[in-house]
């Protein structure tokens, strides 16, 4: 039978169908972190069962941590019981933990691809919905709830029932400044925050071949935010050299059999998706967000839709925007670089790339915050830091930061933010808070601007 | 985990269309490293207001309307994984959501906590908010066995999907870990083959 990319992997993975029910499936890696673990440790501590393969998770600190001073200890009493019962858990269940002020700390879907732990084939769950991000490398990747966290720690499998299959075909070349970004949050626009639930996405086509990794990273990311439990893309010579020599992954000839494999994951010629949408490159111009969930996009020099729908008006009155307004000219007061979405090496070379040689405006704040302690150590090595710094950008230490405003990196309520993350709903960035997504290019524009611009008129 | 086979209650009515996680549970809240007292911060930012006092015209405030089980727009429960949006649900005293959409994380999350998410047509969902509008003493049943939510005193009757696994394990209090343990010689035997 003719087989998707996702079917070759998923069925790799079935320890047994259970009888009119789901099935078990095998997890090669779990990554955990400090929010969502500490209740699935103390489910294993009150049924007294140990974890049964601690040498496949890997855990790191990452969403509540602090972005300055990482070296002192943490300040909010709450985050730091949260962050040294994750370093106990793990000493007490010999779990490898990259905690503060480890070399290789970090957001957790930034940090497993660069460490050449995700890999092309594999089964990856982690406590947070964005574990979409590492099926970039062909594999099967999705977020768990801590329930299964726990599961995952007692049997090293889960009970699920297949996804329904979808493929997003994107054909064509991109235009100039059109990035990775534009492309996921132009796909959520047309196909809505929920066209994708009990579906798992392969994306296809040119756009995606051509891509780097950090850019299908960022959209495979962003694949939960129309719903999908996760999307993925083949495996290829690009995917091949980027996990080549990275600390975790198989050497010499251990790699060449393992490329071997991994050619054979692509969907064979003629297998049967259960939903198929295909769109144009060219169609796709450099994408913001109006309203408090993101498939609420628009192409930055578009008006903001017509609806009279409540939930429509009601997500344009917090964010204050009328309908039929243009973004263009709003004076924006808070820019943020960073997030699983956007915060690897690439995403800063694009925006330093644009500061360089200019200013922020007065009125922004702008924070630049690297995913990993690796892309730190990049940002200063490529110079970048320099031009972040001269151009007045606050340039912070590793983590989820602002992205989720869980600690103090937070945007004042009432107070837009342009932010290259994945989610503008209400409040994600602190109460009241108004969120902007788009990408680090836009981003930067607006920082420099001190309000957003029609980056399509500097492009052309 | 507790069985749970009929409930027969009244509802709260909150027909807001894509409920995200964040609203169910702001991120500040997930600081805790156990799963009590969730219930307190449900629904935090809308059932009060930014100096702290009580924002009467969320309908959780509102006296007329009450039960174990909660009546809300399409797609709830989108965005986070975070499970602390089915236990502050749960421990607030909702036992049944009911929507016309689910989002897949959350439905899993809540069947993982003894928590019924029902999805119904939005005709039946259109019905059920206006009937409780009408009405906020209105009486609803959720039979699990077999899989009917009913309106008391109307004809009104939808049937619901649910796993058969997940009926059995919510109808004899089993969960996955339990399941999961059992096979540990298959999983052995799965590894064995992988490797
Ligand atoms: S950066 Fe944001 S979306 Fe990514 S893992 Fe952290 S909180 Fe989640």
């Amino acid at each position: 039978m003719k087989k998707t990319l996702f079917d070759k992997v998923w069925d790799n993975h079935v320890v047994e169908t259970v009888k009119n029910g789901p099935q078990i499936l095998y997890i090669d890696k779990h990554l955990i972190h400090e929010v969502t673990s500490p209740q699935a440790f103390a489910e294993l501590g009150q049924r007294n069962i140990p974890v049964f393969r601690p040498d496949q998770i890997v855990a790191t600190a990452d969403h509540n941590v602090p972005t300055q001073h990482q070296h002192l200890p943490i300040k909010d009493a709450l985050s730091k019981n949260q962050v040294e019962m994750l370093t106990n858990n793990c000493k007490k269940h010999g779990i490898t933990l990259y905690g503060l002020g480890h070399e290789n700390q970090g957001i957790v879907h930034v940090i497993a691809p660069e460490l050449g732990i995700t890999q092309p084939g594999m089964t990856i769950v982690c406590g947070d919905s964005h574990t979409s991000t590492h099926g970039a490398f062909g594999s099967i990747a999705f977020g768990i709830g801590t329930s299964q966290v726990a599961q995952v720690f007692a049997s090293q499998c889960l009970l699920l029932s297949k996804p329904k299959s979808m493929r997003i075909t994107v054909n064509g070349t991109l235009k100039n400044g059109v990035l990775a970004k534009d492309v996921i949050l132009y796909i959520i626009s047309k196909l809505g925050t929920n066209s994708g639930t009990g579906y798992f996405v392969e994306y296809a086509g040119d756009v995606f071949e051509s891509m780097s990794m950090e850019g299908r990273m960022t959209v495979c990311n962003m694949s939960i935010e129309m719903g999908a439990r996760g999307g993925m893309i083949a495996p290829d010579e690009i995917t091949f050299e980027y996990v080549k020599d990275r600390e975790f992954a198989p050497k010499g000839n251990d790699f060449e059999e393992k490329i071997a494999y991994w050619k054979t994951l692509t969907t064979d010629e003629g297998a049967k998706f259960d939903k198929e949408y295909y769109f144009n490159a060219e169609e796709i111009e450099p994408m913001i967000t109006y309203g408090t969930n993101p498939g609420m996009g628009i192409k930055i020099n578009e008006t903001i839709p017509q609806s009279n729908d409540a939930s429509f008006e009601k997500s344009l009155k917090y964010m204050g925007f009328n309908k039929g307004e243009s973004l263009v000219g709003k004076q924006i007061n808070y820019v943020f670089i960073g997030s699983c979405t956007n915060s690897r090496i690439e995403d800063f070379r694009i925006a330093a790339n644009y500061i360089k040689g200019k200013k922020k405006a007065v009125n922004v704040n702008a924070l630049i915050v690297p995913g990993s302690q690796r892309v730190a150590k990049q940002i200063e090595a490529e110079g970048l830091k320099n031009i972040f710094e001269t151009a007045g950008f606050e340039l912070r230490q590793p983590g989820c930061s602002a992205c989720l405003g869980m600690n103090e990196d937070k945007i004042p309520s009432g107070e837009y933010c342009v932010s290259t993350s994945n989610r503008n709903f209400e409040g994600r960035q602190g109460q009241g808070a108004r969120t902007i997504l788009a990408s680090p290019l836009i981003a930067a524009a607006t920082a420099v601007e001190g309000k957003l611009i029609d980056i399509t008129t500097q492009l052309n | 985990m507790e069985k749970f086979i009929t409930l027969n209650s009244k509802a709260v009515p909150l027909p807001i269309e894509n409920i995200d996680t964040d609203q169910i549970i702001p991120a500040r809240f997930l600081k805790a490293t156990d799963k009590i007292g969730f219930g307190n911060n449900l629904f935090k930012d809308w059932r009060f207001k930014k100096d702290g006092t009580i924002n009467d015209s969320f309908v959780l405030n509102h006296k007329k309307f009450k039960g174990a089980i909660l009546i809300a727009g399409n797609n709830f429960g989108c965005g986070s994984s975070r499970e602390h949006a089915a236990w502050a649900l749960k421990d607030y005293g909702f036992k049944v959501v009911v929507s016309s959409y689910f989002a897949d994380i959350f439905k899993g999350n809540a069947l993982n906590n003894g928590l019924l998410p029902v999805q119904i047509s939005p005709e039946f969902l259109k019905l059920l908010l206006e009937i409780i509008h009408i009405n906020p003493e209105t009486e609803i049943t959720v039979d699990i066995e077999k899989q009917l939510i009913s309106i008391n005193g109307s004809t009104a009757i939808e049937s619901f999907e649910i796993d058969s696994y997940k009926k059995y394990c919510l109808m004899n209090g089993y969960d996955d870990i339990d399941f999961l343990i059992n096979k540990k010689e298959r999983i052995e035997a799965f590894e064995k083959k992988l490797a």
